[in-house]
């Protein structure tokens, strides 16, 4: 970033963080390990997920933004059953656009569009972010938890597809000699993939905690 | 202490939440309504493109397709357009080359997989009475095993010219459709199935022969009526 850039200014720099807790510090995926349903389900091909995270995105950014600007007149009695029903519409009105783009990809992501209405990540979003913050602030939330969503699938799905298909976006990696490994398209590879990405995550925070309690300890002894 | 600390916790009073949910439903039908409104020419307009392009995967000769109801009772009649088809006839598609002359006819049929019904469109040429491909409309087969049925050579080579040919008085085929075991097809009629994929090819088998059994009894009286595109 530049200095000049709009990030200096406090205002700016809190919406950035928004922003960025869900891509990376409290990604979705691999770690809040929320929505698992159509990441386990929809992600066999990386153009899958990259739809099926852009869909969530969608509806997050959009039902958050609506939850947010109504907070103040939803009465908490009611307000689960408002925002759900703020979110199916986002989910119905993100069903029809996919069918307007793409017959196959509506096809291709099946009932798991619909079911991004019980997604626990959108609901968890609405009621426990958009419901407490501005509409600015909970929107640039929801969008980065969207992405962040969208970046985990697409790493499954990316994965399954080039082991399990051979190919990636649909180009060819390998040449026809290729075998694939056929499970990793089968549900049991989304779990192989998912565990083998949550234990390379694992591993890299177990290193990080140790380097930062060497250091720690490090600066206590120079202290003393 | 005071009383008024003790005072019930505040309570929303009735009118407040239907009010709140009675605005937010009618946000949310507008939303609905206008989204459905506006992608629905493109939705349709894609599935019109979805089935054209599968019905000239099964007759490559064919340029345009009009839609026709095979009813239960016997007779045909053209479907009229929009809307679904009632669950007792048989929805099938003439297609026309680029001077309007019939050259084959389309029909979806089903029949239960391994995984699920394995949809499939077939086409029938009405000069040789046979099954001149087949395409899938879905399916979940195991990917790398059921999904062979598209591109084992062999297999598709069953639908060069399957047999389907009626009794004289059009009342059922001569021979039923059937899957073989994989390397025991002797008759036109027969499928030969893939070796480790025998369910999804039974199906496959299976799906042409309840369709036309069905279909093709209805449509051969009525052949006249579709030679020219109307």
């Amino acid at each position: 970033m530049s200095a000049n850039s709009p990030v200096s200014s406090p205002a700016a720099l809190r919406n950035m963080q928004e922003f960025m807790e869900g891509i990376w510090e409290r990604n979705p995926v691999f770690v809040m390990v929320l929505g698992m349903c159509p990441t386990m389900a929809v992600t066999v091909s990386a153009m899958n997920s990259i739809s099926m995270g852009l869909a969530t995105t969608f509806v997050l950014a959009a039902s958050c933004w609506l939850v947010s600007v109504m907070r103040h007149m939803i009465p908490k009695e009611v307000r689960i059953a408002t925002y759900i029903v703020i979110i199916a519409t986002f989910v119905t009105v993100v069903e029809y656009a996919i069918q307007a783009i793409s017959l196959e990809m509506s096809e291709a992501l099946g009932a798991y569009i619909e079911l991004i209405v019980a997604n626990c990540l959108v609901l968890g979003r609405a009621e426990a972010h958009a419901a407490k913050n501005p509409p600015m602030p909970a929107m640039l939330n929801a969008t980065g938890m969207g992405l962040g969503f969208t970046v985990g699938l697409t790493m499954i799905g990316g994965v399954r597809e080039i082991l399990g298909n051979g190919t990636l976006l649909g180009i060819s990696l390998f040449g026809p000699n290729f075998q694939p490994w056929v499970v990793m398209v089968l549900p049991p590879g989304g779990f192989f993939v998912m565990g083998s990405w949550l234990l390379l995550f694992a591993i890299y925070r177990a290193r990080k905690d140790r380097n930062n309690a060497a250091l720690a300890a490090q600066g206590a002894s120079h202290g003393a | 202490m005071s009383t008024e600390t003790l005072a019930a916790p505040q309570v929303t009073p009735t009118a407040t939440l239907l009010r709140v949910l009675g605005i937010v439903s009618a946000v949310c039908g507008l939303i609905i309504v206008g989204s459905y409104e506006i992608t629905l020419p493109a939705a349709n307009a894609n599935r019109r493109i979805a089935l054209e392009r599968a019905v000239f995967k099964v007759v490559p000769t064919a340029k345009s397709i009009v839609e026709y109801y095979a009813l239960p009772a016997g007779g045909i009649e053209q479907a009229k357009g929009g809307g679904e088809a009632p669950a007792s006839v048989a929805k099938f598609y003439a297609a026309y080359d680029d001077a309007g002359k019939l050259t084959g006819i389309a029909a979806e049929a089903g029949a239960k997989g391994y995984a699920d019904i394995v949809r499939i469109m077939f086409g029938y040429d009405t000069a040789c009475q046979c099954i001149t491909g087949i395409g899938v409309v879905s399916m979940k087969e195991t990917p790398g095993i059921g999904d062979k049925i598209l591109i084992d050579k062999d297999f598709q080579a069953n639908f060069k010219a399957l047999d389907v040919k009626l009794t004289d008085d059009l009342s059922a085929l001569v021979n039923e459709v059937k899957t073989v075991k994989h390397g025991t097809k002797t008759n036109p009629w027969q499928i030969d199935a893939i070796a480790g994929a025998t369910v999804t090819s039974r199906a496959v088998g299976k799906g042409i022969n309840d369709a036309a059994q069905f279909l093709l009894p209805k449509l051969a009286p009525n052949l006249e009526k579709l030679k020219v595109k109307s």
